[in-house]
């Protein structure tokens, strides 16, 4: 009995090192992102496996490996057990928190490892090779440009923001900078924690306590569907745009079709993190050098460029 | 026996007299209207007034649920994450039935979300009773669950329902009976079943009873497990009601559907009279504590002083003065 369970463990352990020997061969990239716990994310991972097929049914050289994590602490484990047992030659990261990370992909970049950090830098920029990331400053900014050229240069809004971090004080700065000084008022804001339902009753209470609004912005898409639904429910014709940000499906496709409140989008496309494997890949078989600072701009998405930014089959 | 005997006069006492702490919080609902006349006179439009009663239902609804748990000594932390997850199922079922039903899937979908969620309920249930699990830790498992698994099935995006019965489905969120939005008559319905069980029947008076004394009411002849159980299932069963409500308003289920409504939930409850340790509940108590909670969210958009970062700590503030004036009412 047990010699034979030592003949069968055996013959797995010559089979996983013979695995390993025939892996060897090819370059291991390792992607290590945040499981799909909202819609961005949500989009992050369909990108990212989408990038990871295209891959490595294109370069048989080449492995891309997809690892998401729940939490911060987990994708500290993804890494650990990523590194521990094959020699990666690039990291695509899209960290949690940038504290907690920041120690363990500096351990992987000490192994030789080529690093790319994706949206969310690391507290030591030192460590990437690469960095890339959207740029909610401008969500903010180009949301703001359109809308003042749309209402002429003045009109009651409100705003809709989502939770208090930077990416939504970035898109907010963004957003008032650009209307100081124009006949734009913000009438009110309010978080609405990038929340459909919490959106649409705020919504539902700015209808109520302003008898007129020309547009309205919500710093997300999610919380946009909100606001839609209540400008609908109410009736109310005085809304003349109802703009919102980073890309989602359902909002791209309005685009497509010509939607009259919704005429235009602004994204932070969860696709960056494609964008950023397809780079990593690049530097790694095409000898093309990619270390630096790559900013994405966020251009309006209008009815001409909407079809490359619409992807039916992702969730997000 | 005691915990019988004595809950008997007690309940023909306040026939008669009046009771300032039931009324507790109906007054604080009065003086939260009065101040939101005050600071902004569109607070009592019927506009307004409308949308924000018919936002509480969802939690009026599955409050009236947890007043059941909560009064037999239960505690229900799965309640958010299981609307979601209701939401999830109705939604890719009525889609599924949808080619070969016609508008039928809705109904179909409707009775599909009460078997769910009374499945949903009595697993809490038993888990709790026969399995003998704290009931805080025992519904933190299952909220873990039930997230997962609609995060699961929307990969993490969102199920939308089928454009077909979009339209068809949206009165039942947006429509009025009447002139009374259907979802304020739901809940109306709801809290009148919940409040005959509670005060009228053997069930009612079982459920206080082993909340007040699990070991007098065994002593007393009364199975524990399974006053306890029906409790989570009845739980289940309003969380699926305020589910199908749910749908129409946005008609898509997400990751974030339900987030922290157990919260507001027991805070509803709590707010409504129903003691937190069990042994008293207050079916029109928790409606007029869902009411509140959604009134105050309401009234700091309404008003203008205060700042959106400030917004949470005001409506704690207010809710901590609405339990101590109940508290000192007594």
């Amino acid at each position: 009995m047990f010699s034979r369970k030592w003949v069968a463990a055996a013959a797995v352990g010559a089979l996983m090192v013979a695995g390993q020997a025939l892996a060897a061969d090819k370059k291991v990239v390792a992607v290590s992102i945040p499981a799909a716990d909202h819609g961005w994310t949500a989009g992050v991972v369909y990108h990212a496996q989408a990038a990871a097929k295209e891959i490595n049914a294109a370069f048989p050289d080449v492995e891309v490996v997809v690892k998401t994590s729940p939490s911060a602490a987990d994708q500290v484990s993804a890494l650990e057990d990523l590194s521990a047992s094959r020699k990666l030659d690039a990291l695509v990261i899209l960290p949690y928190t940038s504290e907690e990370l920041t120690q363990p992909v500096k351990a992987i970049k000490d192994m030789g490892t080529f690093i790319t950090v994706v949206d969310r830098g690391l507290t030591d920029a030192s460590i990437q090779d690469l960095y890339l990331a959207g740029d909610n400053i401008a969500v903010g900014a180009n949301t703001a440009k359109f809308m003042i050229d749309k209402l002429g240069g003045k009109g009651d809004i409100v705003v809709l923001r989502g939770i208090p971090t930077v990416i939504d004080d970035e898109r907010i700065k963004g957003f008032q900078d650009t209307i100081k000084g124009t006949g734009i008022k913000v009438l009110d804001i309010q978080y609405a924690h990038w929340n459909s339902d919490e959106a649409f009753k705020l919504m539902q209470d700015y209808l109520a306590k302003y008898p007129h609004i020309d547009a309205v912005w919500a710093n997300d898409d999610d919380m946009l569907l909100g606001v839609l639904e209540a400008v609908k429910q109410s009736g109310r014709t005085d809304i003349k745009l109802a703009l919102g940000g980073n890309g989602m499906k359902d909002i791209v496709k309005k685009v497509i079709d010509g939607d009259s409140v919704t005429p235009v989008e602004t994204p932070y496309p969860p696709s960056m993190i494609k964008t950023a494997i397809y780079m990593t890949v690049a530097n790694l078989i095409g000898q093309a050098p990619v270390r630096g600072h790559v900013k994405l701009d966020a251009p309006l998405i209008t009815q001409a460029n909407a079809k490359e930014y619409y992807f039916p089959d992702s969730p997000f | 026996m005691t915990a019988l005997t004595q809950s008997v006069p007690a309940r023909n006492e306040r026939r008669y007299q009046f009771s300032w702490a039931d009324a507790g919080p109906f007054l604080a609902l009065a003086a939260l209207l009065a101040l939101g006349f005050l600071v902004n006179p569109d607070f009592l439009s019927a506009t307004n007034l409308s949308n924000v009663i018919t936002r509480s239902a969802y939690v009026a609804i599955i409050a009236v649920g947890a007043t059941f748990v909560i009064s037999s000594g239960g505690l229900d932390l799965s309640v958010g994450s299981m609307v979601a997850f209701i939401a999830g199922i109705t939604i890719m079922f009525m889609n599924m039935m949808a080619p070969s039903l016609g508008l039928w899937a809705i109904p179909a979908g409707m009775a599909i979300a009460v078997v769910t969620g009374l499945l949903c309920g009595l697993a809490n249930g038993v888990i709790v009773t026969v399995g003998k699990i704290e009931p805080f830790i025992a519904t933190l498992g299952t909220m873990g669950i039930f997230r997962a698994l609609i995060t699961y099935m929307t990969n993490g995006g969102t199920i939308p329902i089928d454009r077909s019965l979009r339209e068809a489905y949206r009165p039942v969120y947006f429509g009025t009976l009447g002139g009374i939005p259907i979802p304020i008559l739901i809940s109306a319905i709801v809290a009148v079943l919940g409040a005959f069980v509670l005060y009228k029947t053997k069930y009612g008076r079982k459920c206080a009873a082993v909340g007040a004394n699990e070991d007098v009411a065994r002593y007393s002849g009364i199975s524990v497990i399974k006053t306890r159980t029906v409790a989570y299932v009845i739980q289940g069963v309003c969380v699926a009601v305020a589910a199908i409500c749910y749908v129409p308003r946005l008609g898509a289920a997400t990751p974030t559907t339900g987030q922290l409504w157990e919260l507001q939930v027991i805070t509803a409850v709590v707010i409504g009279g129903t003691a937190l340790r069990g042994g008293k509940g207050r079916i029109w108590g928790t409606i007029a504590g869902a009411v509140i909670l959604e009134l105050i969210a309401n009234l700091m958009v309404l008003s203008d002083f205060v700042s959106e970062y400030l917004v949470a700590a005001v409506q704690g503030v207010i809710i901590i003065i609405a339990m101590l004036v109940q508290r000192f009412s007594k």
